[in-house]
């Protein structure tokens, strides 16, 4: 938190200049490496998938999917939620911690808000496939229509609506902001033409004068400030989406800090298991330092303990409540059909993660891919145990169903995954993963004998 | 290009040896001297500088001879917006604004559709139940007061602006690496090509070269 230990992970080799070479020479030189392109072929393939499950989907209805009555909502929903909350570790990198002045995070933040983006965009989809007919979609937008209909207002599936799409668009602004003065890095370090006009449109004719600075800088302090209470808001609203309804296991107050809890908890996971093959591949191991991977190990720590306290406080509520259908919704979701997921998730999201108190663990690179990928399966767990086992055993007994996933229900999670990894393997080719102008910031601040004001006085 | 780099730059202190007459011309381009393109306009008298702060030292005392005078840094550095004379920020009040205007328009939306156009009487519930419309005047808050920082700032800095006098001087694609920049502009009332030359080279800029309207 001093902004003293701002003496960069770095390395005192570092200057602006050879740090610019890095960073950009990762997208304008290097050549294309083996393990990218095999990586880009698998992605393609698992996207192809998801546009073979989606067209197959649109031509036949939600009935090729494990859904029925009552468990309507299923892996379309799981899959939304999981993927918004990975997005949010994203904003929290780039937005919150840049409040905090946590200098560390100018590492990462790029290609955490570029994982937002893309996780978003895979959770923008799966409400609009869950729905019987998607291409009525925009029904939910108020406009005035011959219908001479407007949107519920009470209803947090509307809300839902404006904190998604809030949500992506100021995600796409910050970043693309964000971006800008290194895209004119680009262009102006690049040789060839088609690059120089390509970057050079999307750099805006950016020219890094001292009034536009000023600007930018004013301008990224408030889009970060708006955007912390936004990402909070999001997940809050998603969470309403459960816990307005009626059914045991949902009707909780608990579920917004949960809900945002456990979305940071994956999007941490998300970041270490995105961050450790991206450093390896591109040589970014001196700018994604051990330090790094370890600030990001501790936060999902702490996330994670907050996550294992809202399962307690769930178990307690119910007994404290007195209520029997909470009871008994419990009682079904770690003793019932769904008892192997649930427990599952204790292991995953409380038990393993634990080895993170060790600073052995936290610092070495394979653990936290191994925890970050069992945290994401945990979390993805998660949201299936509330949303299908809370589903499955609703009041009347005569109605309980279990629901089974179909081929097409794993296909549409795997197509995600891999449409997800497409754009990111497409982001690490054509964009700065890291942002060259702050870290040249940095280092000058870093540097004692410019007399510089560090970064802290950003604002 | 590093040809006509280095040929503009001992160019200028050639012209810079000789008196010139006015400001915004000068006898003989020394990017190409004795080519026809003599009479592009001046846009400026531009000095590189290797740290940052030098430019900012460099800045301050333009700023006591001249007004129109930018700075080019490739991150943003503490207090040149200042040294160059940057008082009103105005990107505050234009976010306050989006948001004040996001904000309303949503609330406005749904007690317009919820009240008078679409009432719908669930349970004997208020129709103007304010707490419901609370997330969505929160989002749009936040939407428009975005909307209106990302829009406004391009606006305010002139941007999208792909070309650019600048653009056309030597060394400036280092402008987004590790140079810092100072301009001169030819428009300002003292501007002299000779006396802003030597002022400039009196300030320990690396070089002084000219800015001409258009590429050479």
């Amino acid at each position: 938190m001093s902004t003293g230990s701002i003496a960069t992970p770095l390395g005192p080799r570092y200057t602006g200049a050879s740090i610019t070479d890095k960073i950009a020479d990762v997208v304008l030189e290097r050549p294309v490496h083996w393990a990218w392109v095999v990586g880009f072929g698998i992605a393609t393939a698992l996207t192809l998938l998801l546009l073979v499950a989606i067209s197959y989907l649109f031509a036949k209805g939600v009935g090729i999917w494990g859904v029925n009555q009552p468990v309507a909502w299923a892996f379309a929903l799981t899959n939304f939620v999981w993927w918004v909350g990975i997005g949010h570790a994203g904003t929290f990198i780039s937005a919150f911690l840049l409040l905090l002045r946590q200098h560390w995070r100018t590492s990462i933040n790029r290609f955490a808000e570029a994982m937002t983006i893309f996780a978003v965009a895979m959770a923008g989809l799966m409400p609009i496939l869950h729905l019987g007919r998607p291409w009525f979609f925009y029904w939910l937008i108020p406009y005035p229509n011959v219908m001479n209909l407007w949107p519920q207002w009470r209803s947090p599936l509307v809300w839902d609506i404006f904190a998604i799409g809030t949500y992506v668009i100021v995600s796409i602004l910050f970043w693309y902001m964000g971006l800008v003065p290194d895209l004119a890095t680009l262009r102006d370090r690049t040789r060839v033409r088609w690059k120089q006009i390509g970057y050079g449109l999307l750099a805006l004719g950016w020219r890094g004068e001292a009034r536009h600075w000023a600007r930018f800088d004013t301008g990224y302090l408030l889009m970060a400030g708006l955007a912390t209470p936004l990402v909070i808001s999001v997940h809050s609203v998603v969470s309403l989406d459960f816990s307005f309804g009626l059914v045991p296991g949902w009707h909780s107050t608990i579920f917004p800090p949960y809900f945002v809890a456990g979305a940071l908890y994956s999007g941490f996971a998300m970041a270490l298991v995105l961050a450790i093959p991206m450093r390896a591949a591109f040589g970014l191991r001196d700018f994604i330092t051990t330090r790094h991977l370890e600030k990001m190990a501790t936060l999902m720590l702490v996330t994670g303990l907050l996550v294992a306290y809202s399962y307690l406080v769930e178990v307690f509520n119910a007994f404290f409540g007195g209520n029997r259908y909470d009871i008994a919704a419990l009682a079904n979701r770690y003793f019932g059909p769904y008892a192997p997921v649930s427990w599952s998730v204790v292991l995953c999201n409380v038990v393993l993660p634990q080895a993170l108190w060790l600073r052995a663990v936290r610092r070495h690179p394979g653990a936290l891919l191994v925890l970050g990928l069992v945290v994401l399966v945990g979390m993805w767990l998660e949201r299936f145990m509330i949303i299908v086992a809370s589903l499955s055993r609703d009041f009347l007994p005569s109605s309980w169903h279990i629901f089974e996933p179909t081929f097409w229900d794993l296909a549409t999670l795997a197509g995600s995954i891999g449409a997800f990894a497409f754009l990111f393997l497409l982001f690490v080719r054509f964009l700065p993963a890291i942002s060259m102008s702050e870290m040249r910031k940095l280092v000058h601040a870093a540097e004692p004998r410019t007399g510089l004001a560090t970064r802290s006085d950003l604002a | 290009m590093s040809t006509a780099d280095d040929t503009s730059g001992n160019g200028v202190r050639a012209s810079g040896a000789k008196p010139t007459g006015t400001a915004a011309r000068s006898p003989v381009d020394p990017v190409s001297a004795g080519d026809d393109d003599a009479h592009v306009r001046l846009y400026g008298l531009l000095g590189e500088f290797a740290t940052p702060n030098a430019l900012v030292q460099a800045a301050r005392a333009a700023r006591e001879r001249y007004k129109h005078v930018d700075a080019y840094a490739p991150y943003s550095v503490e207090g040149l917006a200042e040294a160059v004379g940057f008082t009103r920020n105005r990107v505050p009040l234009v976010a306050l604004l989006g948001g004040l205007a996001g904000g309303a328009g949503a609330y406005f939306l749904q007690w317009y559709t919820a009240v008078i156009d679409y009432p719908i009487d669930a349970g004997g519930r208020p129709l103007h139940s304010w707490p419901a419309f609370i997330p969505a005047t929160f989002e749009l808050t936040v939407l428009g007061a975005a909307l209106a920082i990302f829009f406004g700032l391009w606006l305010m800095n002139g941007l999208p602006r792909l070309n650019h006098p600048l653009f056309n001087a030597p060394d400036f694609d280092l402008a987004s690496r590790n140079r810092f920049f100072l301009c001169i502009r030819a428009s300002d009332a003292a501007f002299d090509l000779h006396d802003t030359t030597h002022f400039l080279r009196s300030l320990h800029s690396l070089r002084v070269s000219e800015v001409r309207e258009e590429a050479a």
